[in-house]
């Protein structure tokens, strides 16, 4: 026990004598947090939207002279047919298209009821919330002037569509993405490179040829790098707490639970990447590339797995953070407890049981060659 | 004495308080096979990186290859060669690459490089490993080549910087004869090494303790003088004296 | 029983065979040496006998005991200090040694006589950082974290290798006194000035054990007529010597050339063949062999 105490001793050592890689652990996570929280835009101004108007009477032209004239709206383009719709979208002409039905001036006099149809570009969900928020405005007070004027009780129905990420999640769904982040950048790529560490400075030859049980090493490691990310994800929970206004919905306790099985998990992987690379380089363009680019394309963290390819939402099944993003979501933002999380909290259950087994299969009580 | 081709008088390098080249004087002529030796910390790299025009020294006067220490570092660094044991050669470019590399660095046209690359890889024997990657290559023959590498350009003087550490003494023999050899043509080889039998290779050499050179002569003058049967017991005579620690 | 046995023990990385039936064994409480070049096998060697690899074919233990079978128990009884620096740079000499000893489940204090000859030359640094201690502190550094726990068997992988002359004069001594002290020393070097120190050696290239011997008794194979020669121009006696038809072999050393010469050798003759040959300040005088001489001649008969 002595042993594994001064082990871990020294693995801080190592940590706090490195003060430029452990001021970036440190701050890093603070960076990320405030950095996405302002990327997150609620002012709307000057956006560029487009008009399909099949009717062409006066009263869309009304309307479409009202939603020019506010300040939030440009209109980019009047649409020929409802079939460019989704290309406009994909090329980022306009965030939001506003659908007039036929015969709207007609059907709104003879019946009393027209339709509109506004669909937003989703994908960032707080943004178009907001945009529909204010073309409806701009819709519902014609409606009321037009009932005033005539002293008929004019409906205009409005049909509101949030393209690419139907359920709309929430715009602070970033920091379980941070958090995910995090915890696979400290415990995968910073055990892997410590432990390749001790390849490169020629220490784990005299270590293995020493009567310490290898295991040591492995959890000596970790724990350092354990505890910085329990430490960063306080730090993430109470800036966007306090500074985010994004409260703990949720129960805290399955919060916790579900962090330390993906940390395991994480730890688990650097372990084995240690174990297949011999340089700090490689163990870091390893778990650069082959973790963190997953985390951050994959796992819904930036791009909802709902609009997805079939084949990428079927891979991204096989990323580890893609059930912890999910699983904190809910949590935390949706305000589930863990019975409500029960797919993820298995599938990351089995993923760490067989990840820590095959790292540990995998580290050699000799040297490789 | 042949024609000068290092020459010092009184180079001094100061860094703050403290000496580590202290009022050295030599000249070393063309096609002398010249040993510089020290202890470490006795200022040896300090004063080889002034002759190879890394460093301005503080005071003192200095030409190498004819060009002033302080004004023409650039000439300097294009009549000379380098070769140390930490870094010589790329280790994942190939045997012909690499040579193709330093040649380039050095200003040769193509067909000068192509022609000199034939030329070493027949005198070495390395016909058959032109496409061979450095790492693959067995240290000696490593060590051999970033030598013929390092007067590829055909530079007036070398600066081997512990070349041969590690080596054994097949290998060691092979790598002096290309030394002699380059010598020979009439390359200066300016050697720096921590050991003594390697030493007794050189011409004359040259001892520094505590940044000042206290011995320099032939091999056989220093034994006499020092009263030694060998290098060995000259250098431990020599190094004890020093007052300056290490570290 | 012997402090370390080998039988028959080889080992290949791929088709490149790295040992080939070497078999030796080192008694107790001597000063072993393996010479050979770099590539020889030395530390494949090392690390099959600290139980960091295991041979493909072949026996070997340790203070006798099996390096496959026993190997928790041979790791602590042996000290190693690998070819490469070994220590952390980051810590500082004291936290080195420290840690080192608590990895073998000891302390400082406890076997500190043994070290303390070594360690009082660095205690001096003690706070300083190992990264930042010149190569004759670093090999003592790591010198002492390899006996901090007082191992019977010392393994000491080229250890001298980059340092300076006044340094290894010391590391030997240190050695000595470490083999006064019923410590068994395995060093392997590629220095012949170092076989001399030491008790016996044996010489390996490419894999294969090529003579076993005290140093004095390697000397004394040697059965040659061996003569120095130097002259104003180094390397033109070096290809005039060569082509000379009584010189059998010839060699650079140093500050002359050796050579061994066939039975019908004559001075005056050889004198007068260099001095046509432009040769000036022509020395010649016969020579004691040295352990150099030796392997020089054996390398070249069992050229592979």
């Amino acid at each position: 026990m002595k042993q594994f105490a001064a082990f871990i001793q020294k693995e801080f050592f190592h940590i706090f004598r490195d003060v430029r890689t452990m001021m970036i652990l440190l701050v890093m996570p603070v960076v990320q947090i405030i950095l996405f929280g302002f990327a997150i835009t609620t002012e709307v101004n000057n956006v560029r939207i487009a008009i399909f108007d099949p009717s062409k009477d006066a009263a869309t032209r009304q309307l479409t002279e009202r939603l020019e004239a506010s300040r939030y709206f440009t209109i980019v383009r009047i649409l020929d047919s409802p079939d460019t719709i989704d290309e406009i979208f994909r090329r980022g002409e306009a965030q939001l298209v506003v659908v007039f039905g036929d015969r709207f001036q007609e059907k709104l006099q003879h019946t009393g009821e027209a339709s509109v149809q506004l669909l937003a570009d989703a994908t960032d969900p707080n943004q178009s919330t907001t945009l529909t928020g204010y073309a409806s405005s701009i819709i519902g007070s014609y409606q009321q002037e037009l009932t005033e004027r005539q002293g008929i009780p004019y409906r205009i129905l409005l049909e509101t569509r949030m393209l690419y990420n139907p359920q709309i999640k929430s715009a602070y769904s970033f920091v379980p993405g941070v958090m995910g982040l995090i915890v696979m950048l400290i415990c995968a790529m910073m055990t892997s490179i410590a432990i390749v560490r001790e390849k490169e400075t020629g220490t784990m030859e005299v270590l293995l040829a020493s009567p310490m049980p290898p295991i040591y090493l492995i959890l000596a490691k970790a724990v350092p790098y354990l505890v910085i990310s329990i430490f960063n994800m306080g730090t993430i929970l109470l800036l966007s707490v306090f500074v985010l206004h994004v409260p703990i919905a949720g129960s805290f306790f399955g919060l916790a639970v579900i962090s330390i099985l993906f940390i395991l998990v994480a730890l688990a992987l650097g372990l084995m990447i240690s174990s297949a690379v011999e340089t700090q380089v490689a163990a870091m363009l390893v778990s650069g590339a082959g973790l963190m680019t997953p985390v951050m394309m994959l796992s819904g963290m930036i791009f909802p797995i709902e609009s997805m390819p079939p084949l990428l939402q079927w891979f991204s099944a096989l990323i580890p953070a893609r059930w912890y993003i999910a699983a904190v979501r809910k949590i935390m933002i949706q305000g589930l407890d863990l019975r409500a999380v029960w797919l993820e909290l298995s599938v990351l259950t089995a993923m760490a049981a067989a990840l820590v087994t095959i790292s540990l299969k995998m580290f050699k009580i000799r040297l490789n060659n | 004495m042949r024609e000068a081709v290092i020459y010092t008088e009184k180079l001094t390098k100061r860094f703050g308080d403290f000496t580590a080249v202290d009022h050295i004087s030599f000249e070393v002529g063309a096609g002398e096979i010249f040993g510089f030796l020290g202890a470490n910390g006795a200022g040896k790299t300090t004063a080889m990186r002034i002759l190879c025009g890394l460093s301005r020294p503080t005071s003192g006067k200095g030409t190498v290859a004819g060009f002033d220490i302080y004004r023409q570092s650039e000439e300097i660094k294009k009549h000379i060669g380098y070769m140390s044991q930490k870094f010589s050669l790329y280790e994942d470019l190939k045997v012909w690459e690499n040579m193709r590399l330093f040649g380039g660095i050095y200003g040769m046209s193509s067909r000068q490089i192509g022609e000199k690359t034939e030329t070493i890889l027949k005198e070495l024997g390395f016909a058959d490993e032109r496409n061979t990657m450095v790492r693959k290559l067995p240290l000696g023959w490593k060590q051999k080549l970033a030598f013929s590498v390092s007067i590829f350009h055909e530079p007036k003087i070398v600066f081997l910087d512990e070349p041969t550490g590690g080596v054994d003494p097949v290998t060691r023999r092979q790598f002096w004869e290309l030394i002699y050899q380059a010598a020979n043509r009439g390359i200066t080889v300016f050697v720096t090494t921590h050991y003594m039998d390697e030493a007794e290779y050189c011409g004359r050499i040259s001892i520094m303790v505590d940044g000042r050179i206290e011995a320099l002569d032939s091999p056989a003058a220093l034994r006499q003088q020092f009263r030694a049967a060998n290098m060995e017991d000259v250098f431990q005579q020599l190094a004890r004296k020093a007052v300056r620690k290490v570290d | 029983m012997p402090a370390v046995q080998l039988r028959n023990i080889s080992k290949s990385y791929g088709n490149l065979r790295a040992l080939d039936s070497i078999s030796f064994d080192v008694r107790r409480g001597e000063i072993f040496g393996l010479i050979g070049p770099d590539g020889a096998g030395k530390t494949t060697l090392f690390r099959i006998l600290t139980t960091l690899l295991l041979a493909d074919n072949g026996e070997a233990a340790v203070d006798g005991l099996d390096v496959v079978k026993d190997y928790r128990a041979i790791r602590n009884r042996i000290g190693y200090m690998p070819g490469k620096f070994s220590l952390y740079p980051d810590l500082t000499v004291e936290e080195n040694l420290k840690f080192f000893a608590t990895v073998f489940h000891t302390t400082v204090e406890a076997n500190y006589d043994l070290v303390r000859e070594i360690y009082q030359q660095i205690e001096p640094f003690r706070k300083r950082r190992a990264g930042k201690l010149s190569g004759g502190m670093k090999q003592k550094l790591a010198l002492s974290c390899a006996l901090i726990h007082k191992p019977s068997i010392l393994f000491l992988d080229e250890p001298t290798t980059g340092v300076d002359p006044v340094s290894r004069k010391e590391f030997w001594g240190i050695l000595r006194h470490l083999k006064e002290q019923g410590i068994t020393i395995l060093v392997s070097t590629p220095y012949m000035d170092e076989a001399t120190r030491c008790d016996r050696i044996a010489l390996i290239r490419e894999g294969k054990l090529l003579q076993i011997d005290t140093p004095r008794r390697m000397t004394e194979q040697f059965t040659e007529s061996l003569w120095g020669v130097r002259s104003n121009r180094m390397y033109p006696l070096l290809t005039d010597l060569r082509a000379y038809p009584e010189v059998k072999t010839c060699f650079t050393f140093g500050e002359f050339h050796h050579i061994t010469v066939k039975a019908d050798f004559a001075e005056e003759k050889l004198e007068r063949y260099l001095q046509e040959r432009g040769h000036r300040e022509i020395m010649l005088r016969t020579l004691v062999p040295t352990i150099e001489d030796y392997y020089m001649q054996i390398a070249q008969t069992d050229t592979l």
